[in-house]
């Protein structure tokens, strides 16, 4: 089960993230990316604080959007991860490709 | 220890999945982030079954046997799709995964750091994949 809301704060685009990311819902991760990207955004904000587990579905649709975010000049930061969820990610060195931050304050101010 | 579920070939199945790995995995050995990857890889793998060797169709079927041992865990997946061995995948670098903006990939570079052994066999038509994980005592 994944909800995610989309909010404005501070010239950023927040999308939170609730639940558990897998390849059946995937999807609407991927709309709501394309959909901030396609309106123009150029400050991408995901708030991950109730993200419980995301697979190689969720986290591949993150890198194929990283190319666009850098040809498009695109500010886009990642916030909240738990300890386990953040392993996964280090477990595929995404924290090497990706801005990875403890809390929206440290993700704002950077 | 021995534990099994019958998972349908629709990713809205992995959810179930899942649930059945929360449930089993109980060993006081494990630690969470332990218990988090383990799901991950055996999820992987059968997200990968499911879409690619069973063109989710909801009447194909993966069974799922957990063996525990003392020194070791077992997850034994086996269906009858098309066979597809992930040793003989080869880990794409993730820059050119990130330059060809590619969404897939992932999961089996996942499966393959998190566990220890993976055997893959296919006879008469079944498809048996091993994931082994040896706990650090």
């Amino acid at each position: 089960m994944l909800n995610i809301e989309g909010l404005e704060e501070n010239g950023y685009h927040i999308l939170i993230l609730e639940g558990e990311v897998d390849a059946s819902n995937s999807v609407i991760l991927d709309e709501s990316i394309q959909k901030l990207i396609a309106d123009g955004s150029l400050a991408i904000l995901i708030d991950c604080k109730e993200l419980a587990y995301i697979s190689s579905a969720g986290l591949g649709v993150f890198m194929s959007y990283l190319e666009d975010f850098q040809e498009k000049d695109i500010d886009f930061k990642i916030f909240g991860l738990s300890e386990k969820v953040f392993e996964v990610f280090k477990i595929l060195g995404l924290h090497q490709l990706m801005a990875i931050f403890p809390d929206k304050e440290t993700a704002l101010s950077s | 220890m021995e534990n099994h579920i019958t998972i349908y070939c629709q990713t809205t199945a992995l959810a179930e999945l899942r649930y059945f790995l929360r449930k089993t995995l109980t060993m006081p050995c494990l630690s969470e982030n332990d218990k988090l990857q383990l799901t991950l890889a055996v999820e992987e793998v059968c997200a990968n079954l499911i879409i690619h060797s069973h063109d989710c169709n909801a009447e194909d079927y993966i069974n799922l046997e957990v063996k525990e041992y003392p020194e070791k865990i077992i997850f034994e997946i086996k269906d009858q799709g098309k066979a597809f061995n992930m040793l003989d995948y080869e880990i794409p670098d993730l820059v050119k995964v990130k330059g060809e903006k590619r969404k897939g990939g992932l999961g089996i570079i996942l499966v393959k750091k998190i566990m220890d052994e993976i055997e893959f066999e296919s006879t008469s038509g079944v498809n048996t994949c091993r994931l082994i994980k040896w706990f650090q005592h």
